[in-house]
Formats: structure tokens, sequence, C-alpha cells
């Protein structure tokens, strides 16, 4: 499938002029999620796990299969391995509170890179304040890449947790995840991903990565917004305590104390998001049919026609890495002399969509001495005519700040 | 581009670009800071009273050509006016860029202020214009 072919499937593309280029925000999603998220509210919605009747035996079973192909799509070793919550937000904060809080120990350090999105970063923070422990980071080199030599003078005995981004939703530098993850597991800490801006965008493996602790959201993934995953290590999973209390998380509750359900359940407190989750596993079965590949093609040869077309604007400065290799579909930039919400102003104004501001990364701006930057991100619907529309409406940004700029 | 016309005035990029208000201000009796979260507008706005009189007034910080225009108009606006007036007049911006009821008497008053009035209709920018304004009051308040 070709990403001309693809943009067919996206209702929202073909109903309204624009160009998006805001994908690491949110997706758009593909009329096959949203029917089977119609489908399954029209044929099959009950309260699962709870019901002894039909329908509630099939939202149950829906909810499982959904489990069960994200355990696939990320190569976990097996479902129980997959936690459904609200978000990677959501993710991170269990990790930090039923994890961190729970392990953590006052001359214990914290380690998270400066590219951190807050959501990765305040629970940690959280984390340092209420036990004491020290929270330090790795920092990034000119090109905004964590050299090695980093990763080995941060990540020392005494470190405990590692987090780290896959993909900076700021730079698009794909971290090198694998290394950063064997020297964390020599110096016995545990790592915790954010795959939030990776999972959409390539094969993941977590095996293969050895992540203890990896989080994505559904809605950056063509699924409908309020499903997010947990994965963790199940030896792990099993030892933590549970991070919301409610229902179905229990095993047998007494006046005074209560046993929990197993991993994963324990960790799903409350009517679960069945319908999230089915958005999740259309969702995924779109990707598949896709391809994995085929999406990192697409995306890969879109950021080299993109940061190509920018770098020939003399007026534009380019964040990031040059190197493409390294470089996911996530740019950076600024219009020199014209401030990003202004710029993203004119750019709507020509129904192109971008982001402009701190990005949910203030550290790693106020690293970089920059206040904030332009954002366009890339997806499989994208193509190269978005590209030239960001590019004239650039051009129109200039021309009409032009006699403003000092 | 009929929409942007009426928000890049001349006035407010003059006022975006001057910088005859944005400095440190010598004998300053009180600051106020104020930040929007999302977007990083970050600005810092000096005052120095004379009794009951806005003697003198001056910003520094950092946002967008709306956040700086706001700023440096009102700083024009209410150089020279008592305390009360001054609440008043930032009362009827507010009312202004919140599309509440305010009347042609009311936008005479705040002058070249008025020149920002159009962003009431760019909800994404609603915020940039207040910014001055609620830290100017908050600032008065204290």
């Amino acid at each position: 499938m070709t990403n001309y072919e693809i943009r067919k499937d996206f209702p929202i593309l073909n109903n309204q002029n624009i160009a998006y280029l805001d994908s690491a925000a949110t997706t758009q999603k593909p009329v096959q999620v949203i029917d089977a998220v119609n489908r399954y509210y029209k044929n099959d919605n009950a309260n699962p796990h709870r019901g002894a009747y039909k329908l509630s035996i099939r939202a149950t079973e829906v909810y499982d299969e959904a489990r069960k192909k994200v355990a696939n799509f990320i190569n976990a070793k097996m479902p129980d391995e997959i936690v459904f919550t609200r978000n990677a937000t959501e993710s991170l904060n269990l990790v930090a509170y039923s994890y961190g809080l729970e392990n953590i120990k006052r001359q214990d350090k914290i380690v998270l890179s400066i590219m951190e999105h807050h959501s990765n970063l305040v629970p940690w923070q959280n984390v340092a304040r209420r036990t004491g422990a020290s929270l330090e980071y790795m920092y990034t080199n000119s090109e905004g890449r964590i050299t090695n030599d980093e990763i080995y003078k941060r990540i020392v005995p005494g470190v405990k947790i590692v987090g780290i981004t896959h993909v900076s939703n700021v730079l698009g530098t794909i971290n090198p995840v694998k290394e950063i993850v064997k020297r964390a597991h020599s110096v016995g800490a545990i790592v915790v991903v954010d795959a939030s801006q990776s999972v959409p965008h390539m094969k993941v493996d977590v095996q293969d990565l050895d992540a203890d602790f990896l989080v994505f959201s559904g809605h950056k993934m063509l699924s409908p917004l309020g499903i997010g995953v947990l994965y963790g290590k199940k030896n792990i999973l099993d030892q933590m305590v549970p991070f919301l209390f409610g229902g179905d998380m229990i095993e047998y509750v007494y006046e005074q104390k209560t046993t929990f359900a197993p991993t994963p359940t324990k960790f799903e407190a409350g009517t679960q998001n069945v319908g999230g989750a089915v958005g999740l596993s259309a969702a995924i079965d779109y990707l598949n049919k896709v391809g994995m590949d085929n999406i990192e093609k697409i995306e890969k040869n879109l950021t080299i026609y993109a940061l190509d077309k920018l770098q020939k604007l003399d007026f534009v400065t380019i964040y990031g890495t040059k190197n493409v290799e390294t470089h996911a579909g996530v740019i950076s930039f600024n219009v020199n002399g014209v401030h990003p919400h202004d710029v993203a102003s004119v750019l709507d104004s020509q129904n192109v969509c971008i982001r402009s501001g701190n990005h949910c990364a203030q550290p790693l701006l106020r690293y970089m001495g920059i206040d904030s930057t332009c954002r366009a991100s890339l997806y499989i619907y994208n193509t190269k005519e978005d590209i030239d529309r960001l590019v004239q409406a650039l051009i129109k940004t200039r021309d009409m700040f032009a006699k403003w700029i000092k | 581009m009929d929409d942007l016309d009426s928000i890049y005035t001349d006035i407010i990029m003059e006022h975006s670009v001057n910088t005859y208000n944005k400095h440190k201000l010598d004998g300053a009796s009180d600051t106020e800071h104020g930040h929007n979260p999302s977007c990083g507008d970050d600005i810092t706005i000096e005052i120095k009273m004379n009794g009951n009189i806005i003697e003198d007034l001056s910003f520094t910080g950092h946002g967008c050509a709306i956040s700086q225009a706001s700023t440096s108009i009102m700083i024009d606006l209410l150089k020279g006016k008592t305390k009360e007036e001054a609440l008043k007049l930032i009362d009827i911006f507010l009312r202004m860029i919140k599309r509440e009821e305010v009347s042609e008497e009311e936008l005479e008053q705040i002058e070249d202020a008025r020149a920002l009035k159009n962003i009431a209709n760019m909800p994404a920018r609603v915020k940039c214009a207040e910014l001055a304004w609620y830290t100017m009051e908050k600032l008065l308040e204290k």
C-alpha cells in the first residue's frame, strides 16, 4: 500500500482540506477502526468479566483478544504482560507509583534523558521527592543525540531506574534504547521505555530491547482516544502492588483487607475500556496490513523529503540530528524572527496543522536554550503534497512578517 | 488571509517589535511574573507606584507577537493611571477579549488596546493576548 492509497481510508483527511502534520500529538483514524468501534457498540457491548450472559462473555472475549493482539504486536512473551490503561501517561504513573515508590530508597538514583516528555519526568520527580532518591539526567550532544559516553557516565552503580524515550517527541531522535538497557541492567537498574513515538512508526520488539517496562498510547497509532498500554515483564508486574483499587481487580474482599487478582487484572480497576481495546485491536490489524516495514519506508521517504525542502529555506532553523537513519518523522524548526505561535496561526490560515510550543518537554528546550519550536510530525497518510503545502505556508509566513523581522 | 490581516495589523506588529517598554525598571516597587505553560509565553512586569498612581511600568520576557504587543500596549495605556482606573481598564479589556458585553464608550477608554479585539475570534490565541492583563491585575491586587 502507498501513502496515497492509505490516505483514502481516513475520512477526516478527505472531508477536510487540511495538511495534517501533527500526528505526534494524535493520529487520525481510518474507517476500519471507526467501523470496528461502531460494530462493537452495535453488537457486542456489555460489561466484561461480570455477566453470566452471552453478551458479557463476548465483551470479555474481544477484550482478551485485543490483549493478545497487542502482545503479539510488540512481541511480549505472553498476553499477561499487557496492562490496558488510559494512555502512556497513566502507564508511566502506574510504574512510578507501584514500582518506583515501593522499591526506590533514599540512597538510590533515578536517571532520565533530558528529552523526556513531562509524562516520563514529573512522575519520577515525585518518586525522588517522596523517597529522597536523587534524580539525574543524560544530556544530548549538539546533534540532539545521547552518546555512548554519556550513557556510561550517567548510568552507574547506584542507579535503580532509567527512563528513556524511544523517539523524542521534539527532535525525532531515535535513541539507542538497546544500549541503554544493556548498560542499565549491568548496574542493576530497570528501564522504563516511553515508546509513544516509536510503536506507531516502527517494529518494536520488547524482548529484543529487553525493556522492563514499555508504554504507549493507542490514539497515537490510529486507535480511539482513551486506551493505552503498559508492557511489563511478568515477574516484575507480579511483585508490584496495585495502582488503582476497585472493582474486578480483587480476589477476596473482607471488611478490613483484600487479596488481589493476578497480573494484569490487578492493574485494571473498574470497568475496562473494551470499546477502546477493540479500536486498538483494529488499529493494529490496519498497521499489520500496511506492514511495519512499509510504514518505516513511507515515513523515511517523507522525512528525507521534508528535511530536504526545509533545509532549502534559508529563513528556517531545523533542530536535531541531520542523520536520517536516527531521525524519525518528527521535525522541530523555527522561522527566524517569528515566534512559533505566530507561525502556527499563519499556517492554520493555510489549513496546515502543526504544533507550536514546548511540546511538554520544557527541560529539553531549556537545555537547548530555546523557548519553543514549531513541530511538523508525519504519519503514513501524509504525502509530499502535505509537505509542499507546509513549505508554501512557511514562505507566506516569512513574507507576511518580513518587514517586522529584525 | 483576511482574518490574519485583522490580527497582525501594523499597530500590533509595531508594538510587538518595539522595545521602549521592554527593560528592567530602576526603583521598581513590585514585580509580577506571568506564564502560559502550554505555549511558553513568559513575562515579568515591573511597577513603580507613586502613592496611588502608576508612575512607571516595564516588562521583560519572551513570547509571540500577540503577547508582546498586548503587553506593550497595556503599559502605554496604564502608565499614569490610578490603581482603580487601571483595574477598570483591565476589566474592559478582558471582557472585550472574552467576547462579553462591552460598550463602545468603554472600548474608547482602552485606546490602542482595541486593536486586539479581533483576537477574540481566534480561540487559540486569546490566552496570548490576556497574559499581560491578568498578570497586571494580580500585581495591582496584591
